[in-house]
């Protein structure tokens, strides 16, 4: 089976919900497929990589750039 | 072979819930961290929208203890639910607008709800006989257990010498002798714990973690309440009373103006939904309208703009008035004084 590709909008929500919105997402993916979340909150670049480190899920890139922080994970079993 | 008993720990971030987990994970019992959004968790959100708020980590300090413990941590968004706790607590408010009990009441209820759903045996809090006055007292402690329906499946680590023995220590999945019986409002106790596990970085959030429990929070929202005539809320509604100065000339409208860069940019996100102003001739904040305002009250709104912009001493300025749809106009405004902006509108 291919693995998906999807995104998630998480601008303008504060942490702990771009955390909790990618939790929600994440519970209807399969392991090895890919999520790429956008958010406004700078939060995430700590909190979105400490959930995935705790759940068994992998971070494969983070960027930033106009008040943007773009994390991209591949889902865990 | 015994089977391994599982328990849900509520992890806030602090230094007793994660002391708490730890004693029980010390006894072989597998432990998961859960943890409420109610939407006031102070968590991760003022430093997350002001630029220069701190030094503290910017950090999520309930995901960063489960780390610490190397255990799974649920966040669950209980924002909608929890509104029934504040508008209407039934054992009523502390010093401002916190309902402590009833919140306590509520996440330990979500908590036994969890328990059953996933198959988990008891449930962890990092309760302290005497730690707050509302809450956590020993006369409060049996309500928190018997209220939540949790009863007997509600232990409390630090302080269960103190209490009457739970299930999980009748039955055997955990050793009483081996729990706490702490007490009073010192630290010390919870350090040295902290010491002997050899836990050298935790979160001592002053206050509480919740903004329910600050007061210039909580008048906020009285006067959101007061001025939309009704006790409730939308999610917008408390994050921008996180943000910004509030600041209400009149009863049927008020100014949310942007304290630094931070917050503008966070304000900026809301402008498709409140009419904004800016002062364009000179360097100055962001402001949103809450209310519905007259070409008057528009004008009166310019003046307070320009007051907090670098034009404030300027016979007039320019301020770029936006509308919900998107369409702007100039109008030029005298900026009121400093005296002209009386302290009781502040928010």
């Amino acid at each position: 089976m291919q693995a998906l590709k999807e995104t998630l909008n998480a601008r303008r929500l504060l942490c702990p919900l771009p955390v909790i919105r990618t939790q929600d997402k994440v519970k209807q993916l399969n392991p090895g497929d890919l999520l790429e979340i956008i958010c406004t909150d700078p939060g995430v670049m700590h909190d979105i990589p400490a959930w995935c480190r705790i759940n068994g899920h992998t971070v494969l890139e983070t960027s930033s750039g106009n008040h943007e922080y773009i994390i991209t994970i591949r889902v865990g079993e | 072979m015994s089977k391994q008993r599982k328990a849900v720990a509520l992890i806030s971030g602090g230094l007793d819930s994660m002391l708490a987990a730890k004693v029980i994970m010390e006894q072989g019992v597998h432990v998961e961290g859960i943890n409420f959004f109610t939407g006031f968790c102070v968590e991760g959100h003022t430093h997350a929208i002001r630029e220069h708020n701190s030094a503290k980590p910017n950090r999520n300090n309930a995901l960063w203890v489960a780390e610490q413990l190397g255990i799974k941590l649920h966040i669950v968004d209980v924002i909608e639910e929890y509104k029934k706790v504040l508008i209407n607590p039934k054992h009523g408010y502390g010093t401002h607008m916190n309902p402590c009990l009833d919140c306590k009441i509520f996440m330990v209820n979500k908590a036994k709800q969890w328990i059953v759903e996933n198959g988990f045996d008891f449930i962890i809090t990092g309760e302290v006989i005497g730690q707050r006055p509302m809450s956590q007292t020993k006369s409060k402690m049996p309500i928190v257990s018997k209220q939540s329906g949790a009863d007997d499946l509600l232990l409390r680590p630090m302080c269960a010498k103190n209490l009457p023995a739970t299930l999980p220590e009748i039955e055997g999945w955990v050793d009483r002798e081996k729990l706490y019986g702490i007490t009073g409002r010192s630290r010390k106790p919870q350090m040295e714990m902290a010491k002997h596990f050899g836990i050298e970085d935790y979160s001592q959030p002053a206050g509480g973690c919740c903004f329910l429990t600050d007061k210039f929070y909580s008048a906020k929202l009285v006067d959101l309440w007061k001025a939309q005539g009704a006790k409730d809320y939308k999610l917008d509604d408390i994050m921008l009373l996180k943000v910004g100065r509030h600041i209400r000339p009149k009863a049927h409208f008020k100014l949310i103006i942007a304290r630094e860069e931070g917050e503008g940019r966070f304000l900026q996100g809301y402008k498709k939904e409140f009419t904004s102003l800016y002062c364009s001739s000179h360097p100055g904040p962001l402001a949103l309208i809450d209310g519905e305002l007259s070409a008057e009250d528009i004008y009166f709104a310019a003046r307070i703009v320009a007051r907090y912009g670098q034009g404030r001493t300027e016979e007039q300025v320019d301020i770029t008035v936006t509308d919900k749809d998107g369409s702007e106009r100039v109008i030029q405004a005298k900026p009121f004084t400093k005296d002209e902006v009386p302290n009781e509108w502040h928010v």
